[in-house]
């Protein structure tokens, strides 16, 4: 214990930079992930035949190692925080996906007829009615997606992208036990905090007539 | 006014929902649509608001050809309700209520006071219940603010689709009532879908019983009773209640004070309290007067109605 909090203070520095540059690719990683897979999510649960093909591919994507993804993708991007983005977004994007598509189209059917019945536009529909019933599902989809990206953004440092893998990966190199579980440590904190936080906003983001009686 | 022309619907799989069905469905009136499921009643009435489009023939609403008019217009100045309720979990009551008015864009004092009234039409306190969410209600309170949904944006027409089927029958024969009394009172034309022929028989003003995508006959609830065209509607009708009407037709109107309405009504006939009952059907159909005032001697009895009556007849006890 006494070694661990020794080689935490003494290397504080660069556990710091590293805990920054983590949250920074999962983060960005995160955003982009949700960027592309919210609006495709809704695409496909509109045009359902294609929603089999395009799930899975990401369903494909998902069951590469992740240490093999990123050996694939220096080849063809190189190293650097680019490649580890790249990777990091390809495994964000199946449980949005796949959550944005089983929200919208769990929705009874009767609810959609009911409004485009009374005049309701796509849009107004979308807004107004699929989306925020279909939220509490996108929330856990993104939370899942989280706690995977904080996990696996770990092996961003072997493309060189840093990350708390870096403190990690030097523990092991020197034999450094202390060293790997202070990189450890921080990762794990994250990924509970992140989840967290998000659990928080699904609570909030639950339309308030979905709490009650269910 | 709403019109069916020859029209026919053939679904993607083959099978023809609809042939060559021609119907006129005059202003203010209760149509009900009835039939076996599979006749293509439902069908039919989702033509009226273009959720179905039909395969060849037109559809037209106020003398418009449907097809011609914007879907998401045509959809607001028509009401809608249906079977399983379908009000929006996420949105509070007043939300619910007041959605085709917000489509609209209707001022905030216009939306409430539409809302209000309507909610204590069907009953319920606008108070108690607006801030309320639907998975609060119980089902029957959820389909009156269905009914009241339908209703807010003030339309024209307003189709039903077996909205009470699910409640229990407490709640259905109330609801029942109100809709009768609803339509009455706001003069709205209602195409009603069931395959409840009590219900039927309760509400319509005209029944219209379908088999396999045609129409077998159109008539008001006594009409069919006493002439039904075919063996399908006979036994569609039910040979009971076709026998029951019978049986209490020859009854004098007295015999029928339990059921009779005291308050007042705005346009009566007079009639003397030994006539029979299907003298005064006769009498409420061909006249054209809403209701009679049954006098024995100079005493008055109470009121009677068409659907007092046939309501009546067609409850079991009394046939005795």
């Amino acid at each position: 214990m006494q070694t661990f909090l020794d080689t935490f203070f003494s290397r504080s520095d660069l556990i710091q930079e590293a805990f920054l540059q983590h949250i920074y690719l999962s983060f960005i990683a995160l955003a982009i992930g949700i960027g592309i897979a919210l609006p495709l999510g809704i695409f496909v649960a509109r045009y359902r035949r294609l929603a089999e093909p395009i799930i899975g591919v990401t369903a494909i994507f998902q069951t590469i190692p992740s240490l093999a993804l990123f050996g694939f993708l220096v080849p063809l991007i190189g190293i650097g925080t680019m490649t580890a983005l790249i990777a990091l977004i390809i495994y964000a994007l199946l449980p949005i996906l796949r959550n944005t598509y089983t929200g919208i189209t769990t929705i009874d059917d009767s609810i959609i007829e009911a409004g485009r019945g009374m005049g309701m536009t796509t849009g107004q529909l979308l807004r107004q009615i699929e989306f925020p019933l279909a939220l509490p599902f996108i929330m856990a989809g993104i939370r899942t997606a989280t706690v995977l990206t904080v996990g696996i953004a770990t092996l961003a440092t072997f493309v060189g992208a840093g990350g708390l893998g870096d403190v990690i990966y030097r523990g092991l190199q020197s034999y450094n036990n202390a060293l790997v579980l202070a990189g450890a440590l921080p990762v794990t904190i994250l990924a509970i905090l992140f989840d967290l936080i998000l659990k928080w906003i699904e609570k909030k983001a639950t339309p308030k007539g979905l709490k009650t009686g269910r | 006014m709403i019109q069916f022309d020859k029209v026919t619907k053939v679904f993607g799989d083959g099978t023809e929902a609809l042939k060559d069905v021609s119907l006129t469905i005059p202003t203010e009136e209760l149509v009900v649509l009835i039939g076996p499921s599979g006749c293509g009643k439902t069908t039919l009435m989702k033509m009226i608001n273009r959720l179905e489009i039909p395969t060849s023939g037109e559809v037209y609403v106020g003398g418009k050809d449907v097809s011609s008019v914007d879907a998401v217009e045509l959809r607001k100045t028509i009401g809608y309700v249906i079977q399983r309720i379908g009000l929006f979990p996420h949105m509070s009551v007043e939300r619910n209520a007041s959605l085709v008015p917000n489509l609209k864009g209707w001022t905030k004092t216009k939306k409430t006071e539409q809302v209000y009234e309507l909610m204590q039409m069907v009953g319920l306190d606008p108070k108690e219940y607006l801030s309320k969410y639907p998975l609060e209600l119980s089902g029957g309170q959820q389909q009156r603010i269905g009914v009241v949904r339908a209703l807010a944006g003030n339309p024209d027409i307003v189709l039903m689709d077996e909205p009470f089927s699910a409640l229990d029958p407490i709640s259905r024969e109330q609801l029942q009532m109100e809709i009768k009394n609803i339509q009455k009172k706001l003069k709205k034309t209602i195409v009603f879908v069931t395959h409840d022929m009590d219900e039927a028989l309760k509400i319509a003003d005209t029944i219209v019983i379908m088999r396999n995508g045609q129409i077998e006959q159109t008539g008001t609830p006594t009409e069919l009773i006493e002439s039904p065209i075919n063996q399908f509607v006979q036994d569609f009708i039910g040979i009971e209640r076709i026998n029951q009407k019978k049986s209490i037709g020859k009854r004098e109107l007295q015999d029928l004070i339990p059921s009779f309405n005291r308050s007042e009504q705005s346009s009566y006939l007079i009639v003397e309290a030994n006539i029979l009952v299907e003298e005064a059907i006769n009498l409420l159909e061909n006249v054209g007067i809403e209701s009679l005032l049954v006098k024995k001697g100079n005493k008055e009895l109470g009121f009677v109605n068409q659907s007092t009556l046939l309501r009546a007849m067609l409850t079991k006890e009394e046939v005795s």
